[in-house]
C-alpha cells in the first residue's frame, strides 16, 4: 500500500520530464541544422538588410539590385531557365508518352527510367566538360561537322553564351521531365480513352478534352519544378562560362570574390535573396499544381 | 504499329543526343594515347598531377564522411521521432526539404561566414566540407530512410525489443537499422554520387574536391580532365543504376 501511493505521484511526475528527455535525443539533429542550415539561410537575408561594416538596417542592398547589369542578369537567368525548361518538358513529354506506350514492366521502360534518374543527376564540371568534348572548339561533332563543309560556329561562337547553356541545361533538364511527368501518365486510365471512343470521340478531341485538361497541371507544375532547377544550376555554367557573369548565379560568384576590394560585402546576399525569393514563388506555385494532379491523377 | 515507330523514333533520337557526349569524351580523351594509362598508374598521376591526386583522395574521403555523418544525424532522430515525438516530425521534414529550395550558390553564401568559424576551430582542411555536404543531401537522404521507415512497423519493432530489456542504442542498431538496411544503402548511395559531383560549395569556400582538381586541370591538360570527368561519370552512372534498377526489382517483386 505504502509502495502504490509513494508510486503514483511519481509516475504523474515523471511524464513532463520523459517529455523533456525524449526533446533531448533530437538535439544533434537540430543544433547541426541549426549552424549549418538555418544561421546561412538567415545569414542571407539579414545580411540582405544591413549596410556595408555589418550593423544598421538599410534598403541600399535591395535597391542596388534595380542597377542595370543585375536586373539584366535576372533577366538573362529567367530566360536561360524558362527556355531550357521549355525545351525540357516538351521533349521530356514527348519522351515520357512514348515509354508509356511501352510495357510497364518491361526491360525499355526500366532501363530509360534509371538512364533518367541518373542523367537528371548529371550536371556540373563534368556536363560542361562532355559538351566541350562533344561541339567545344574542338569537340568531336565540331570537327566533323567543319569536314563536312559546316561550321557551328561561322557566326561566333555561341556555346559559351546563352544559347549554348540552354542546349547544355536541357540534357538534364528532359531526364527531369520524364521522372516527374510519367507518374501523371501513368495516372491516365485506358478506360477514359475507351470510354471517350465509345461515345463518338476522335483522337483530336481526345487530347483536347480529356487528356490534356488533365495533364494540364502536371505539365504545369513540372516546367516550374524545371524551371527552378535550372535557375539554381551553378557549376555548369561556372565551369562553361569564364569571362564575364551573363547570369546571376555567377554574379554572385563575382560579389563574393571581390567582397572586399568593392566594399559591396551584401549585395551577394541581396542577390542570393533574389534568388530564393524566385525559387520560392516557383515551388510554391508547383506544390499547388502539384496537389491538383494528385487530386486528378493520384 | 504507329505506335512501335513512334517509340522507336523517339527513342533513338533521343538515344543519340544523350549518348553522343558520352561517346564525344571518349574520342577527345583517346586522342592522346598516354592518357588512360596513365590515369590508372596512381603513383605516376600523382606525381605528374598532385592536384588532381588531392582532389580524388579528398572526394573519396569527403563522400565516405558525409555518408557516415548523414547516417548518425538522420537515422536515430528519424527513428526517435516516429517513436516518441511524432509531433516533432513536420518540423523535421521541413528541415530536411528546406535544402531543394535554397540553391547550393545562395547556400554558400551564408554559409561562408559560418566557414570563417569552421576556420578557426578545426583549420582549412578540405575535409570540412562534410558539414555543408550534409546539408546538401538531407532532402535525398531523409526521404529515402523516411520510406524505408514507413514500409516497416517501427513501433511494434521497438516495443518488443523494449520488452524483451532493449536500451535504445540497441533497438536502433540492432532492431530498426537491419530492417531499414535497403534504405539505408540508397542513401549512401546517393550521397556518395551527389559528392563526388559537387563543385560550387568546395570551389567558392576555396577547398578542394575532385571537381575543383577538373575544373582547374581542364585550363592547361583538357584531354586527362576529359578523361578524369569520364570516369568520375562513370563511377556515378553506375552507383546510380545499380540503385534504381535494385529498387525498380525490388518493387516488382513485392506488387
Amino acid at each position: 500500500m505504502a509502495e502504490i501511493v509513494a508510486d503514483a505521484p511519481q509516475r504523474v511526475a515523471g511524464r513532463p520530464r520523459l517529455r523533456g528527455a525524449a526533446l533531448f535525443g533530437t538535439v544533434p539533429f537540430f543544433a547541426f541544422v541549426t549552424i549549418f542550415l538555418v544561421v546561412p539561410t538567415l545569414t542571407v537575408v539579414i545580411g540582405a538588410f544591413t549596410g556595408d561594416g555589418g550593423r544598421g538596417f538599410t534598403l541600399a542592398n535591395v535597391r542596388a539590385l534595380t542597377d542595370d547589369y543585375i536586373v539584366a542578369a535576372f533577366g538573362r537567368s529567367i530566360t536561360l531557365s524558362a527556355s531550357s525548361a521549355l525545351i525540357g518538358a516538351v521533349v521530356g513529354a514527348i519522351l515520357a508518352y512514348a515509354l508509356v506506350t511501352a510495357k510497364p514492366d518491361g526491360l525499355l521502360r526500366r532501363l530509360v527510367t534509371a538512364a533518367a534518374g541518373v542523367l537528371a543527376q548529371f550536371g556540373g564540371v563534368t556536363l560542361a566538360f562532355a559538351f566541350l568534348a562533344t561541339i567545344g572548339l574542338s569537340g568531336f561533332v565540331t570537327l566533323w561537322l567543319q569536314e563536312h563543309g559546316l561550321d557551328p560556329y561561322a557566326n561566333g561562337v555561341w556555346l559559351f553564351e546563352l544559347p549554348g547553356l540552354t542546349l547544355v541545361y536541357t540534357y538534364f533538364q528532359i531526364p527531369l521531365m520524364v521522372i516527374v511527368f510519367l507518374p501523371a501518365l501513368d495516372g491516365i486510365r485506358p478506360q477514359w480513352r475507351e470510354a471517350h471512343v465509345s461515345l463518338g470521340g476522335n483522337t483530336w478531341q481526345y487530347w483536347t478534352r480529356v487528356a490534356g485538361p488533365l495533364l494540364a497541371p502536371a505539365f504545369l507544375g513540372s516546367t516550374l519544378l524545371l524551371f527552378a532547377n535550372a535557375f539554381s544550376a551553378y557549376a555548369t555554367a561556372a565551369a562553361l562560362v569564364s569571362q564575364g557573369s551573363p547570369i546571376v548565379p555567377l554574379q554572385i560568384r563575382g560579389a563574393l570574390s571581390s567582397e572586399v576590394v568593392l566594399g559591396q560585402a551584401n549585395l551577394g546576399k541581396a542577390m542570393a535573396l533574389g534568388m530564393v525569393v524566385v525559387v520560392a514563388v516557383v515551388m510554391t506555385l508547383y506544390s499547388l499544381l502539384q496537389k491538383r494532379t494528385a487530386k486528378w491523377l493520384g | 504499329m504507329a505506335r512501335v515507330i513512334f517509340r522507336w523514333t523517339v527513342l533513338s533520337v533521343m538515344g543519340v543526343f544523350f549518348l553522343l557526349p558520352l561517346v564525344a569524351m571518349v574520342e577527345f580523351s583517346t586522342r592522346d594515347a598516354k592518357t588512360w594509362p596513365l590515369l590508372l598508374d596512381w603513383p605516376r598521376l600523382s606525381a605528374e598531377y598532385p592536384a588532381l591526386a588531392e582532389g580524388i583522395v579528398a572526394s573519396l574521403a569527403q563522400a565516405a564522411l558525409t555518408s557516415l555523418l548523414m547516417l548518425a544525424l538522420l537515422v536515430p532522430t528519424a527513428v526517435w521521432v516516429r517513436l516518441r515525438l511524432p509531433r516533432l516530425r513536420r518540423l523535421v521534414e521541413f528541415l530536411c526539404l528546406l535544402p531543394l529550395t535554397i540553391p547550393a550558390i545562395v547556400l554558400v553564401v551564408g554559409l561562408a561566414p559560418v566557414y570563417a568559424w569552421v576556420n578557426y576551430f578545426l583549420g582549412g582542411s578540405s575535409l570540412t566540407l562534410v558539414f555543408a555536404y550534409t546539408i546538401l543531401v538531407l532532402p535525398y537522404a531523409y526521404r529515402a530512410i523516411d520510406a524505408g521507415l514507413s514500409a516497416i512497423d517501427v513501433k511494434t519493432l521497438a516495443e518488443a525489443a523494449r520488452s524483451l530489456g532493449a536500451g535504445w542504442a540497441t533497438v536502433i542498431l540492432r532492431v530498426v537499422l537491419p530492417n531499414i538496411r535497403s534504405a539505408v544503402l540508397s542513401a549512401a548511395f546517393l550521397t556518395v554520387a551527389l559528392v563526388l559531383g559537387e563543385f560550387t560549395i568546395a570551389s567558392l569556400l576555396h577547398r578542394t574536391n575532385l571537381q575543383v582538381a577538373i575544373e582547374f586541370l581542364g585550363k592547361s591538360s583538357a584531354g586527362v580532365s576529359v578523361a578524369v570527368s569520364l570516369a568520375a561519370l562513370l563511377l556515378a552512372f553506375v552507383l546510380l543504376l545499380v540503385l534504381s534498377l535494385a529498387g525498380n526489382s525490388k518493387k516488382g517483386r513485392t506488387s
